[in-house]
């Protein structure tokens, strides 16, 4: 166990800006930023001008996959309780241990009994043990009364609950977003408004019962809308975006792309446009990576059997480093958006760089160019959108709670 | 912007139809489907004789795998795989064992190892025939694949309205029922607005799909609206398996508002030509008198000159694969 650490030489990302120096680290724990005096017995770190950032929290990823958190920089996971379905004590404490020492998963509890949408699961216990909020799942639930009896139970306990929000009797058995793609292709369609429809309708309840609400990924103008009215109101309600929905359209499916298949589906170019400017304007809290690895077997299929979902855990970085590039948002902003937030929203400890963080920390070359490739992935399965596409920023080196791992 | 397009093989580059498969009218050019209806015409004028036999495919073998029912369509192709001296094999492959994909994938993959020569596919997905053409090296026909294409039946009606109405070019076709699940009615827009034609598309909100006039056709929900100087009045089945989502209210509303009359069809030019892709569902879109007046049905035409445009596509896509010279 090294006591003190110091990287230094590089830009520190701090939710003031960045400041030119580094960061010293003692017993886990950030000791100083920017210019400090070295202590004697300190293991140092040349940054060589490179980003030092928190280390990235990826809020609602449906597998745990250690290999392509540590490639993307992800030092904390909050899982979906999907896999295995996250219902009972002895399932979150299990997912809770999985992911150590490199990565620390932060399970979120099932909402309801085997996420059916119809009995409450023993919240209550699931957080004593580790669950750091409560999910609805891949689907959304349907019975009001059901909600507002989650909602209310789930605040009380001081737990956010995560949705997913697609109406699904609109829904039905759609796989696209209705528009031209989803007419010349002949797959079944389902308009856009089924997001914004489960969004009113949360929302409302959220009003009525004062729970707070985390809609893990927001992806059409409609529901953009509501959220930016209901936040205005003061209503503790934020939301989530993957990449995926801010830089691809449903074109992407062309071809019966599979690994464009995702849920929610891509939405359409205008819809697109008005995700970037909700991260513009701080409507989107965060962006996660909905990291879902489905391999050949889920993904080689008719475009209706394919499962929905990406591998997106490594090119989470990369490809929103883009939104500074594109000078959509600052550097300290995008970390807040993939740290700073995540945090906040979910009380976790570290993704901020700050006097008395936890020592969660990245040293980022924000310029290395490299290409997404699909087989060449050190996730799960390579189920990218984003194959072939030249990407800018890497993860350097990855200090998890004072410890270099990376 | 085109929905998997046969993909042009490296080649075939200055052939007049420089495609490997056949899945879809997406990605062929005008040109390129004259030139298939051209090809067509020789073959309607063989089957009408009585040595209706050409060997020009002698000793290949043609797998007709149908992973969804059918009848005329199946039997079209092997009468078509026939006539040309094929070895016509039929696979009915049930619903109920090749459900789910890896094992489409590894059912092409052993069509393949069977050294076909032609593979003409049907499948109820969408996009399932482009997944097998690209894993086999044979060409591959679509025969339809779930709502999205059915490249024959298109090429077989482009061939049946330019002999009866002598052109295509400046006609105006009424496409009528359910175009949202019809793979008919895709296929048909995309040749008929490549061929000059103006298209509508005409039924009842619930069964057109959104955002279609971006595939160049004119939408109407008003039937009559839709049929008004129409020189071609093609009705698709409707499809009464799919209709689960309660899409019309009845058969016999339905029948009252999109059902082809000739009280209806006056609306439509004088000498406006019906079709219907069969199998019909007769008294609920078309009225049987419509369907067998021979003076303006060609329906029993359209099956007559699908034999014909299959012939043509397995002649075509078999010429590099034959030797045949500038292929």
């Amino acid at each position: 166990m090294v006591s003190a650490l110091a990287i230094t030489g590089g830009r520190v990302v701090t939710p003031q800006g960045l400041v030119e120096g580094g960061v010293l680290v003692r017993d886990g724990r950030i000791a100083a930023v920017g210019g400090f005096d070295l202590p004697g017995d300190v293991e140092r770190i040349d940054a060589r001008g490179a980003l030092i950032a928190p280390g990235l929290i990826d809020v609602g990823v449906f597998a745990i996959d250690k290999p392509a958190f540590v490639a993307g920089g992800i030092t904390r996971a909050v899982l979906m309780p999907d896999q295995g379905g996250i219902d009972t004590v002895p399932l979150v404490q299990h997912a809770a241990a999985a992911g150590k020492p490199k990565v620390w998963v932060h399970p979120l509890a099932a909402a309801t009994r085997g996420l059916k949408g119809e009995e409450l699961a023993e919240i209550g216990l699931m957080a004593r043990d580790g669950a750091c909020g409560v999910a609805t799942g891949r689907g959304w639930i349907a019975d009001s009364g059901v909600m507002y009896r989650l909602l209310g139970y789930a605040g009380a306990l001081g737990l956010r609950t995560v949705v997913h929000a697609e109406d699904g009797d609109l829904a039905g058995n759609a796989v696209m977003t209705d528009g031209e793609t989803a007419t010349r292709l002949g797959l079944a369609a389902a308009p856009a408004e089924a997001e914004a429809l489960a969004v009113a309708r949360d929302l409302l309840l959220v009003e009525a019962t004062g729970a707070p609400l985390h809609i893990r990924q927001v992806t059409t103008a409609r529901a953009l809308d509501l959220i930016r009215a209901a936040k205005k109101k003061g209503l503790p309600v934020s939301c989530g975006i993957t990449p995926a929905h801010l830089f691809l359209s449903d074109i992407a499916v062309t071809g019966f792309r599979t690994f464009a298949r995702l849920s929610p589906p891509l939405r359409d170019e205008s819809d697109r446009q008005a995700c970037l400017a909700g991260i513009a304007d701080g409507t989107i809290d965060l962006i996660c990576s909905g990291h879902d690895p489905h391999g050949p077997e889920a993904k080689r299929l008719p475009f209706i059997d394919a499962e929905p979902g990406m591998a997106g855990a490594e090119t989470l970085l990369a490809l929103s480093l883009a939104l500074v590039r594109d000078g959509l948002v600052g550097v300290e902003r995008l970390f807040d958006l993939l740290a700073g937030a995540p945090a906040r929203l979910f009380g976790l400890p570290g993704g901020v760089i700050e006097a008395g963080a936890e020592a969660d920390l990245l040293v980022v070359d924000s310029d290395a160019p490299w290409r997404i490739e699909s087989d060449n992935m050190a996730a799960a399965a390579g189920n990218t959108p984003f194959d072939g596409l030249p990407v800018q920023g890497r993860v350097v080196r990855t200090i998890k709670g004072g410890v270099p791992i990376q | 912007m085109s929905s998997s397009p046969t993909r042009p093989d490296d080649g075939r580059l200055g052939s007049p139809f420089p495609h490997r498969h056949l899945t879809g009218i997406a990605g062929l050019q005008p040109h390129e489907i004259a030139f298939l209806l051209d090809e067509a015409e020789q073959w309607v004028q063989l089957n009408r004789g009585t040595a209706k036999h050409d060997d020009r495919l002698a000793g290949l073998t043609l797998i007709n795998a149908f992973f969804e029912n059918s009848t005329r369509t199946l039997l079209s192709f092997e009468i078509a795989g026939k006539r040309l001296g094929a070895d016509v094999v039929n696979m009915a492959v049930a619903q109920s064992s090749v459900k789910k994909g890896e094992t489409l994938i590894d059912t092409a993959i052993t069509l393949n190892a069977m050294r076909a020569d032609m593979i003409v596919i049907r499948h109820d997905s969408s996009g399932a025939v482009q997944l097998i053409a690209d894993k086999v090296d044979c060409p591959v026909l679509n025969a339809g694949d779930g709502r999205h294409e059915h490249p024959t039946q298109a090429l077989l009606d482009a061939l049946t309205i330019r002999r009866r109405k002598g052109r295509i070019e400046g006609l105006v076709v009424a496409i009528c029922g359910d175009v949202l699940h019809s793979r008919v009615a895709r296929s048909n827009i995309l040749s008929l607005t490549a061929l000059g034609a103006e298209v509508r598309v005409v039924g009842p909100p619930t069964l057109l799909p959104p955002q279609i006039e971006r595939m160049g056709v004119t939408r109407f929900t008003d039937f009559d609206a839709g049929l008004d100087g129409a020189d071609v009045v093609m009705m698709l089945r409707l499809q009464r398996e799919r209709m689960a989502g309660g899409f019309v209210p009845s058969l016999r509303e339905y029948h009252a508002l999109y059902g082809l009359t000739y009280d209806r069809l006056a609306k439509a030019a004088p000498d406006a030509l019906v079709m219907h892709p069969g199998p019909m569902n007769r008294g609920v879109e078309i009225a049987s008198d419509v369907a067998d007046d021979l003076e303006r049905s060609a329906i029993t035409e359209q099956v007559e000159m699908g034999v014909a445009v299959r012939m043509a596509c397995l002649d075509v896509l078999t010429r590099a694969r034959r030797g045949v010279a500038g292929w």
